[in-house]
């Protein structure tokens, strides 16, 4: 029996015990946020507000200097995964086999085992059948020293196409949802709903920047469920906004806010838990092939889209006019300024 | 929303074990699963990512097919100016047009008489009345004929569509199981072959065009002048597939073309044992070739294949059978694909491979192993998460988790979709998020409990604010995972079905299965206090 055989029958039976221990009542009942949280929520946009601010400016600033790392989805080229078949991969022998094929720097990394290689080649000048010929090349060169785990070669036609799809893929996601929160709410929510969504995308695309992963077509799946999840979101709470919009027309704005934050705190934190739960099963078991799909994902989902929910998404709100038609709007405006002192 | 009447609650329950069930038959093998009735034997299909396998795609050369149209163009107009006896200077191909310049005494007619030649596009069939050629009247006697856009794409799609056919034949002459081929966008064509692990030889099979032609060769050209360009008109020069001599002088009128073959074999020479194809012509081949060899016996006659000549034998005696044989120091393998390529007959165009994508079966089952590995340890967290924070509604919520994969399972299979690395994780995820929908409504209910409400009406509150919750939150991401399916190919699709999917089971068993598991436990318990 295997090590992780062993360890995934005791979770299992791990599971029986308490399923068993829930059902008689044993179990102690959990609170992962007090019953009587009233945390000022919205007083933190003073200090949310301009962090958000600045790191997106830095955000926005690394991809325009640092770039993004564009996989052969975008940029075309080769990409190869090879194990050596020796046991041991001889990246400087390999490097100088593959150097003097002639065609321009070809990347090796190790990465997983000793063994393993992940080989770049830069796409040729000469258009598609000049990147057969490379792979043709590479083949050639390392001939049966080595197992081909992958191979993937996109041509100069496909990666343009692929980019411009991507790009046009995420437009339309954001346009869609607006215009679907539009319809369920008023235009404010779905106007705030889409500056923490942008606020989200250029977070994460500051952190691709940084980290240099590959930005490929899976990066454009994880930014579009990042988009997904950082709305639900977003949506809870703006479903429980409008819900003590109707039913305290007299509650100052940041008071309702943070009575409506508070009142799904539990609930963010708990599914957010389950979920980098989930995500870190992933991670640390996935293998290297969506190791960063669900790096990213990590970073936007748990890190930015908890973050912009509750500190931005909803106290926005405010500056966006929610709530000024109710009668006593202008008397409640004062207090909502005393705070800045 | 805690009542449900018998027959509600054996709907919900019937369509639950229904979409389940769809999911059996991925546990029985194949062959199992093929004496079943064939409804049930729709099951989930492995991507290449997770079974290894190549997948390619190919570009038709539309520049070619629009060449080829022009000359097409070209020749019939020398034919028709011809047959009318009128005067012409200046034929010619230039950009996309073919030019042709007359007296102006005879422009009326002659733009009559080439007016005739464009036909309705679509055949007769063709009810958008637009024509294939274009014949304008460009001043001074100058006529252009041009392709319209309309004609160029309905040309392009009659060549993807042989090329498929073509492709098709090929594909399966390499014995491989189930290859996928389709129509992708307007030129290209998309192959994928399950367990193949080196697409080189395919790729060599599909990257030519095997036009084959039978044209008699002219020896009373030395080659070195043909190659400075001395050439009679009627007469080429065209490389030898493996010099030397570095080529030939051929006539341009081609004797037997490939299309006239049946058959085409790889065998041996009695003789001289080395590989030879053999091949076959049908009726009107066979007689064509019997004349053209009972004329020019004693005369080399050439092979030729892609512009390139294989061999250039003497004619001995006149072939009369039908049936000959290629020889030119062929290997085994190279005479094998030859007859491949001969019986699978000639692409209407070159393809391009522009995109390929090899996953080898080492690192498919590893990436399989993994993703199990990581679908058992994240769902098993997530379960025992629930446990501790909700207690007896963990419980609840476990079961409408579980029923929930169940049922994505199901429908996976019943939609005979693709599960890739990124769908598994994709499932994964879902399970993070669908135990959101019943945090959702646990944590409603402890809210209305402090409310003040009793047990029964809490939890009754509870399920009717947090449905509309679940709804609102669940269709952003339902259409983020829409968009991802339009856009995305391969591994990042299969991602968006899992996804989506598993949106829809979510909302569908937060809706029906916990509300029926809770509303069961009500019924049977009557509590005076919730356990939450």
């Amino acid at each position: 029996m295997t090590t992780t055989q062993l360890v995934l029958i005791s979770l299992g039976v791990l599971i029986a015990v308490l399923t068993v221990v829930s059902v008689l009542g044993l179990l102690p009942s959990l609170r992962i946020v007090p019953d009587d949280t009233h945390f000022d929520f919205t007083q933190f946009r003073r200090i949310s507000f301009p962090i958000s601010a600045t790191l997106s400016i830095v955000a926005i600033v690394l991809f325009f200097t640092h770039g993004l790392n564009f996989g052969i989805d975008f940029k075309g080229g080769t990409l190869m995964e090879v194990r050596a078949k020796s046991g041991t991969a001889d990246l400087a022998q390999m490097r100088t086999t593959l150097g003097s094929l002639g065609l321009g720097e070809v990347q090796l990394q190790q990465f997983g085992g000793p063994a393993d290689v992940l080989l770049r080649v830069a796409e040729q000048p000469g258009g598609d059948k000049a990147q057969q010929e490379a792979v043709d090349k590479v083949r050639g060169a390392l001939g049966e020293s080595v197992e081909y785990r992958r191979v993937e070669v996109v041509g100069p036609r496909v990666s343009g196409e692929l980019l411009g799809w991507g790009m046009a893929g995420l437009m339309l996601a954001i346009v869609a949802i607006l215009i679907y929160l539009w319809f369920r709410f008023e235009w404010q929510f779905a106007l705030g709903a889409m500056i923490a969504n942008v606020h989200d995308i250029v977070l994460t695309i500051g952190f691709m920047s940084i980290s240099q992963v590959d930005f490929d077509l899976t990066s454009i799946a994880a930014l579009l469920t990042i988009l997904g999840y950082s709305l639900n979101d977003t949506v809870v709470i703006y479903d429980r906004i409008r819900e003590m919009l109707r039913r305290y027309k007299k509650m100052p704005m940041p008071q309702l806010l943070n009575e409506s934050i508070n009142s799904t705190l539990s609930r963010s934190i708990i599914t957010h838990l389950t979920v980098t739960l989930a995500l870190l099963a992933l991670l640390l078991f996935g293998g290297h092939a969506i190791h960063s799909f669900t790096a990213v994902m990590m970073f936007g989902v748990v890190l930015v889209g908890t973050y912009t929910s509750i500190f931005i998404a909803a106290p926005i709100l405010i500056y966006l006019g929610v709530g000024e038609h109710r009668e006593d709007a202008k008397e409640e405006a004062p207090p909502a300024k005393k705070n800045k002192a | 929303m805690l009542y449900f009447t018998r027959w509600r609650a054996l709907g919900i329950i019937l369509t639950a074990l229904i979409v389940c069930l769809f999911a059996v038959p991925n546990f029985f093998s194949e062959a199992q699963v093929k004496t079943w009735p064939a409804w049930a034997q729709r099951r989930l299909v492995l991507g290449l990512d997770l079974q290894g396998g190549s997948s390619l795609q190919l570009e038709v050369d539309s520049s070619y097919v629009k060449k080829e149209k022009l000359d097409q163009i070209r020749d019939d107009v020398r034919r028709v100016l011809r047959e009318a006896k009128i005067v012409y200077t200046g034929l010619v191909t230039k950009g996309d047009a073919v030019e042709v310049r007359v007296k102006d005494a005879d422009l009326q007619t002659t733009l009559a008489k080439l007016r005739e030649l464009a036909q309705p596009i679509g055949g007769l069939m063709g009810s958008s009345g637009q024509r294939d050629i274009e014949v304008a009247d460009a001043g001074g006697g100058l006529i252009r004929l041009g392709i319209p856009e309309p004609a160029m794409i309905e040309r392009l799609r009659k060549t993807i569509e042989q090329s498929i056919q073509i492709v098709e034949k090929r594909v399966n002459e390499l014995g491989t199981v189930e290859p996928i081929i389709q129509r992708q966008g307007n030129d290209r064509i998309l192959v994928q072959v399950p367990g193949l692990q080196d697409p080189t030889h395919l790729k060599e099979l599909l990257g030519k065009t095997a036009k084959m032609e039978f044209r008699m060769v002219d020896p009373s050209v030395p080659l070195d002048q043909a190659q400075q360009g001395g050439l009679p008109p009627d007469t080429e020069f065209l490389p030898a597939a493996t010099p030397p001599p570095a080529g030939y002088v051929v006539k341009k009128q081609v004797l037997v073309a490939g299309g006239d073959l049946t058959d085409a074999q790889a065998t041996f020479d009695q003789r001289t044992n080395e590989p030879v194809v053999s091949f076959k012509f049908n009726t009107s081949g066979a007689r064509k070739f019997a004349q053209a060899t009972q004329e020019n016996v004693g005369l080399p006659f050439a092979i030729i294949l892609d512009n390139k000549v294989i061999s250039a034998p003497v004619i001995r005696e006149p072939i009369t059978g039908g049936q000959g044989q290629i020889s030119g120091s062929f290997t085994v393998q190279s005479a094998n694909d030859l007859a491949i390529l001969l019986r699978a007959g000639a692409l209407p165009a070159p393809l391009t491979v522009v995109e390929e994508r090899t996953v080898g079966p080492g690192l498919g089952q590893d990436s399989i192993e993994k993703g199990e590995l990581a679908a058992y340890v994240g769902s098993i967290m997530v379960v025992v998460f629930m446990l501790l924070t909700y207690r007896l509604f963990g419980v609840f919520a476990n079961i409408a988790v579980c029923i929930n994969v169940a049922m994505i399972f199901g429908l996976l299979s019943l939609l005979s979709a693709t599960l890739t690395l990124p769908g598994i994780a994709g499932i994964v995820l879902t399970v993070g998020i669908a135990v959101d929908s019943n945090v959702l409504i646990y944590e409603r209910i402890r809210e209305e409990l402090r409310g003040g409400r009793s047990p029964i009406s809490a939890i009754d509150a509870g399920f009717k604010r947090a449905l509309a919750t679940i709804l609102d939150s669940n269709i952003t991401t339902f259409i983020a995972a829409a968009v991802l399916f339009m856009i995305g190919t391969g591994p990042v699709r299969g991602f968006a079905v899992t996804l989506g999917i598993g949106i829809i089971t979510t909302v569908f068993t937060a809706f029906t299965m916990t509300r029926l598991i809770v509303a069961w436990w009500v019924q049977w318990k009557r509590p005076k206090t919730v356990p939450i």
